[in-house]
């Protein structure tokens, strides 16, 4: 196994509400090559998220992988309603932090 | 393919049929196409200019002549988000500036009316309510005149009447979406201006109605993009694809933006994305990419009257600028519009201030533990009836309790002190009560007396009005995609 770190096989990481209910993150690798092995080691997963968020896998709401944009999108319940009393990102787009310390274990 | 959809989460997605059944937009009276002094596509093709991302994020007029250039069938901009948080829909305000809109306006109407382009807007003034609506439509009246313009103006509103959405609710058709929670009798009550998003009929019954600008208030954001090629008898789900694409405008191309123009082409089998400015193009990753923003699940994308289906969808280059799309079906369900709304929660006063003691940093928590004591005992209102928070930048301050990093704590602190309370007196009161024990509350170790808050302004305080919250997030099923939006035609500038 090889411990490769998302930022150095990803071009794209992201956050974002997908509606007010919902944090959706996109991570989109640089090659098709990176993707399919990062898919076939099942390497990012609903698991891999929770933990790195530090919340319950049941809060990893969905997590899909995106083949024609060689991309894996998991999406979160928000910690808070959009906007809810203590809101710290309205447009949850710095929430992807938690992502670029990530390193996976790949074949 | 890899990773087929795993749930069912989206209630909308509920029960996809095999087939795609007949259009629910084939409506009475429906023409082949266009507004009218419009010729039919020759070349078996639709193009439609996608301005801005948000009517009023601006964009360069030279990609709005370049895109002019290119003859297009219709000009469409959706105005809408609820990105921007509850307030814009609670408050029937814009997040928009009005001399923005105003200016987009003024191109866009400038250009559609001396070539007979119709134009279509959604979700206007970012909500799409009522107060929305009229706040655009008094824009629009007011370029119309300055600039010696006539035209056929179609004005569609998207407000929901409670009593609609309590009867609803009685009878089990308003259904959460996704985490959001059941409605009550006293979430409707209390929502101050519940919409729904309405899909591509009621723009095609403007037209047909003989409408040249369309004016609508909360739509389905695709909505505006695809309504035209619909009509004209273009395939369903590749109009609502490109438009879900076209409504960030070139957000899809690379480098990104949301205030440049882009162009879509519709042809029988399959639509084509290309941005408009030469620093700009659209790649197979940047627009397979954006069909993962803001939703999700990019595989099944549920609206009004179906789900977009994109398990066999293909992106191919086509030219170094351009991407094709094909293979998107659009899956027919029971017609449910997305019901959105927000209830009024109080009022709030914010501080802002920073931190440079490192003494007080080291134990910044113990001291606004203090301050939120001390607040609430020195007040003499019940603390109860207010929330004080402080969020302290440099701090966990963006990710709270999500936040991994574990290390040294930052040189300064940026705070940000803020009251929410029943009143916007008392939200002020509690702001400045914290506010000002925090700049002189003593602490173990200081040894920096005269004061611990850096204030940037003064006032140091901030009353910033009205606060919302999310109260619908909901989907309503509808017997017909008419029923909940009123088409109102009118002459702006004079009989033509």
């Amino acid at each position: 196994m090889t411990a490769v770190p998302l930022v150095e096989i990803a071009a794209v990481i992201r956050s974002k509400n997908a509606g007010p209910y919902e944090l959706t993150l996109d991570v989109v690798f640089t090659t098709r090559e990176w993707y399919e092995r990062v898919v076939a080691a099942h390497a990012l997963t609903a698991e891999v998220v929770a933990r790195a968020y530090g919340v319950p896998v049941e809060d990893v709401l969905h997590l899909v992988e995106f083949a024609p944009a060689a991309a894996i999108k998991a999406t979160l319940r928000r910690p808070l309603v959009c906007g809810d009393p203590g809101e710290t990102d309205v447009y949850g787009a710095q929430q992807h932090a938690p992502l670029l310390a990530l390193v996976l274990d790949l074949p | 393919m890899l990773g087929m959809p795993s749930g069912d989460h989206d209630s909308q997605r509920s029960g996809p049929a095999r087939v795609p059944g007949p259009a629910p937009g084939s409506l009475p009276g429906t023409v082949p196409l266009m507004a009218p002094a419009r010729a039919i596509p020759q070349a078996g093709e639709l193009r439609i200019l996608a301005p801005t991302a948000i009517l009023g994020y601006g964009f360069p007029e030279a990609s709005f002549e370049a895109g002019l250039a290119r003859d297009p069938h219709v000009i469409a901009v959706d105005a809408g988000s609820t990105d921007p948080g509850p307030h814009y829909l609670g408050s029937g305000t814009s997040f928009v500036d009005r001399d923005a809109v105003a200016r987009d306006l003024r191109l866009i109407l400038r250009a559609a009316v001396a070539r007979r382009i119709p134009v279509l807007i959604g979700s206007a003034g970012g909500s799409g309510a009522g107060p929305h609506l009229g706040w655009t439509y008094d824009i629009i009246r007011s370029v119309a005149a300055a600039e010696g313009l006539r035209f056929r103006l179609a004005l569609i509103s998207a407000d929901v009447p409670r009593e609609r959405l309590s009867a609803a609710l009685a009878a089990g058709e308003l259904v959460p979406l996704g985490p959001a929670p059941a409605a009550t009798p006293e979430a409707i009550a209390a929502t101050t201006y519940p919409v729904a998003q309405m899909g591509t009929e009621p723009f095609v019954a403007a037209l047909d109605a003989g409408a040249e600008i369309v004016l609508a208030g909360r739509a389905y954001d695709p909505a505006v993009f695809a309504a035209v090629p619909i009509r004209a008898g273009f395939d369903a789900g590749l109009a609502l694809h490109l438009g879900k694409i076209l409504e960030c405008a070139a957000i899809a191309a690379t480098p990104g933006s949301g205030a440049d123009c882009m162009l879509g082409t519709v042809r029988s089998d399959h639509v084509e994305v290309e941005p408009l400015a030469p620093q700009r193009v659209c790649t197979v990753t940047s627009v397979a990419a954006h069909t993962l923003y803001e939703k999700s699940d990019p595989y099944l994308l549920p609206g009004p009257g179906g789900v977009l289906d994109l398990r066999s969808t293909t992106f191919t280059q086509v030219t170094p600028r351009a991407v094709r799309i094909a293979g998107t079906v659009l899956r027919r369900t029971p017609y449910a519009v997305k019901v959105e709304g927000a209830v009024p929660a109080g009022y709030r006063t914010i501080a802002i201030a920073g931190i440079r003691d490192p003494v007080l940093i080291g134990q910044i928590d113990a001291v606004v533990a203090a301050v939120r004591a001390e607040v609430a005992a020195n007040l003499g209102v019940d603390s109860s009836a207010y929330t004080l928070s402080v969020r302290m930048y440099g701090k966990n301050a963006v990710m709270g309790q999500r936040e991994p990093y574990v290390g040294p704590p930052a040189h300064e602190l940026g705070l940000v002190i803020e009251a929410v309370a029943p009143t916007q007196r008392l939200a002020s009161q509690v702001c400045g009560a914290a506010r000002s024990t925090l700049l002189h509350i003593g602490y173990p170790g200081r040894i920096s007396t005269a004061g611990n808050l850096a204030f940037p302004f003064s006032p140091s305080d901030l009353d910033m009005g009205a606060v919302h919250r999310f109260s619908l997030h909901h989907l309503l099923t509808v017997s017909d995609p008419l029923e909940l939006f009123p088409i109102r035609v009118e002459q702006v500038g004079g009989a033509s």
